[in-house]
């Protein structure tokens, strides 16, 4: 299993804390491209601790606050954050932004701006796994918000119905939208549901990625084997929804609460208290990391804008014909007579 | 395998059998569609051919079956996914219409989802309200999805082979009412193109343009137009309403000078309304009338099997219709 030293998980949840605060400032910027921006600072363990768990060839959607999840499956912060600003050179060439980001080699069936629209897709990559033979898992993440939605139960009943090899990871940030969990569920306990449709179930505190860790590879090896499974990750969104809500549905010190919950700080404190690794090699760790994401902002805004051209392609196959402009009709039918 | 004598039903049947030979990789998933054998028959005894693997039963999830059928799409398999009737659709429209026809282009080309939801739709059982419905139009209004409502027996096997091979997600309408139609299919025959109109009636001076049931319809009155009143009129089968093949249409509507197109769905905003447009733009300076749109009543559909009837446009209608163009 790679990346599951402390150190190593440590070190992949800065990198996502950090690419998080990098693409927030890209946004204040003005040189993100999209309107919409959810960050997932707060949530690095759920991100790192279950991707920790993920083999090569594993295949996955998220959420709509899912950068930490692609950016701990291996993806390049480069073309990500070139994508979130809208460049030719992400993933995407730019169509798809924050919301729709993907990548089919690392197995990132993609984002989704739908709550709970990813999470059928993971059935059938669980058929198609099986159908294979290939071994790999499917992992559907989303976050407490998609519990509302009538499609986590459809796909959870038919996972475990078929016996795939799928799994559920529901990051539960307390809060969908302005709503919190306990305002739009009578029973927060949410793997109580999957246990009901014959899921293995459990929840786990987000607090130290090395629960997570350990939750996510029992699961996930039992889904693997067959026994599909849902996790739910305990943990506090540490900002808005999306970068411009300040939360005003929320008591400060709540906030201030919440936001003692920090996996990164948790996990850093532990290394330094353990002697795993020194303050001032944790300190050169951040900075090297701190480069590596100023780095992938400046790619991002060096990047080119998408080619106008580029707009009629890939509605359809490259080898079918482009959808007609509505110039070009215009000339064709106004040209008559 | 030589030519039959068959019915629309074991036409799609046979398609069906055929891919799952040829391709290991196509599944059926959907309600009913392993042991019952699908709620109009057309998957029976497929489940004792190829196993309840490949031939998958579900919940009643509609929602979840696309969505099903989406990622199966994208991680190799070929699904044929199966919506007993089109009026579910609402309930899948986000696997269908935000997912399956995005996903392409939302992630700048890297895959297709090559996937087929089957499903029949239309008038004629006295179904009700939400059994009877014409709702291409839905579908016809989202890129990236394609569309194919098959009229004939031969159209129902081909187009349904030719589904099965393109790489973006096709919906596969076909008519409740045409399922005991008897025709000929010659499987091995070349077909026609995926995405060309089929001509299916030459004539001077009426074009009229429809798909799905409304051919057999347009093709009656055609004989009575012809037989009665002295006016020829040509039948066009759209056979895909995505890719729409107006090239095919526009040399005929500009030489009859008059056109009429055909939909059971309702008028308002459907797939007659595109039509119409279309053909009055192409063809403006041709034109003797306007094109004239003989679509479905803009209500619901009623289970009094005479409202029913008269709700969505009948041989006698289309023959009114062509009458008071002439008159």
């Amino acid at each position: 299993m790679k990346n599951s030293t402390l150190p190593q998980l440590y070190e992949e949840m800065r990198r996502v804390r950090t690419f998080e605060e990098r693409v927030g400032e890209l946004f204040v910027r003005g040189q993100s491209a999209g309107s919409m921006l959810h960050l997932s600072i707060g949530e690095e363990s759920a991100a790192v601790g279950v991707c920790a768990a993920m083999r090569e060839g594993d295949t996955f959607t998220t959420h709509h606050r899912g950068h930490g999840i692609f950016l701990a499956r291996g993806a390049d912060p480069n073309r990500m954050m070139a994508e979130i600003a809208g460049k030719d050179s992400g993933y995407c060439h730019g169509k798809g932004g924050s919301m729709h980001i993907a990548d089919m080699g690392l197995g990132h069936l993609g984002a989704n701006a739908i709550v709970g629209g990813g999470i059928p897709a993971v059935v059938g990559a669980g058929l198609s796994a099986r159908h294979a033979q290939s071994g790999a898992v499917s992992v559907a993440f989303f976050g407490d918000g998609a519990t509302g939605q009538g499609i986590l139960y459809e796909s959870m009943n038919m996972a475990a119905l078929w016996k795939l090899p799928v799994m559920f990871v529901c990051i539960n940030n307390q809060y969908g939208m302005g709503t919190r969990i306990d305002q739009a569920t009578a029973n927060p306990n949410l793997h109580e549901r999957a246990a009901a449709f014959g899921l293995a179930a459990r929840t786990v505190d987000g607090l130290n990625v090395e629960d997570v860790v350990d939750a996510a590879v029992e699961l996930m090896e039992g889904a693997r084997a067959g026994t599909p499974a849902f996790l739910a990750v305990d943990c506090y969104r540490f900002y808005g929804h999306a970068r411009k809500d300040k939360s005003p549905y929320r008591a400060e010190a709540e906030e201030e609460e919440g936001r003692k919950k920090d996996p990164v700080l948790h996990a850093r404190a532990r290394l330094v208290e353990s002697g795993l690794m020194s303050e001032a090699d944790a300190d050169a760790l951040d900075a090297r990391v701190a480069a590596e994401m100023d780095d992938s902002i400046g790619y991002a805004v060096a990047g080119e804008e998408p080619q106008m051209a580029s707009m009629f392609r890939d509605v359809y196959d490259p080898t079918e014909p482009e959808p007609e402009p509505v110039r070009t009709r215009l000339d064709r039918v106004l040209a008559q007579g | 395998m030589p030519a039959l004598e068959t019915t629309y039903r074991d036409a799609l049947r046979l398609a069906l059998s055929e891919a799952m030979d040829a391709d290991d990789s196509v599944i059926l998933l959907g309600e009913e569609v392993g042991r019952y054998g699908g709620a109009y028959g057309v998957t029976k005894d497929l489940i004792a051919e190829f196993g309840a693997e490949r031939v998958i039963d579900t919940p009643i999830s509609e929602a979840a079956i696309v969505g099903t059928a989406v990622g199966a799409a994208m991680t190799g398999l070929r699904p044929v996914a199966e919506l007993m009737y089109v009026d579910f659709l609402g309930m899948t429209m986000d696997q269908l219409a935000n997912q399956a026809a995005k996903i392409r282009y939302m992630f700048g080309g890297q895959i297709g989802v090559p996937m087929v939801l089957r499903t029949q739709g239309g008038t004629g059982r006295s179904a009700g309200a939400q059994h009877s419905q014409s709702l291409e139009g839905y579908v016809m209004h989202t890129p990236g999805l394609r569309l194919a409502m098959p009229a004939t027996v031969s159209d129902a096997f081909h187009l349904l082979r030719q589904a099965l091979a393109r790489p973006d997600p096709v919906v596969f309408i076909e008519h409740k009412g045409l399922y005991t139609m008897k025709g000929t299919l010659d499987p091995d025959a070349p077909p026609a193109d995926w995405g060309r109109a089929a001509v299916l009636r030459e004539g001077a001076d009426l074009v009229i343009v429809t798909y799905s049931r409304q051919v057999h319809h347009a093709l009656a009155a055609a004989d009575t137009l012809q037989s009665e009143h002295g006016v020829n009129a040509a039948v066009v089968d759209l056979r895909t309403l995505n890719p729409l093949d107006v090239e095919t249409i526009r040399p005929l509507v500009e030489a009859a000078g008059r056109a009429m197109v055909i939909s059971e769905g309702v008028m308002t905003c459907g797939v007659a309304a595109e039509l119409a447009a279309r053909l009055s733009e192409e063809c403006f300076d041709f034109l003797e009338d306007p094109v004239v749109r003989v679509a479905g009543e803009d209500i619901p559909i009623s289970v009094s099997p005479l409202l029913e009837t008269h709700s969505v446009p009948t041989p006698a209608l289309i023959v009114e219709t062509a009458r008071k163009m002439f008159a």
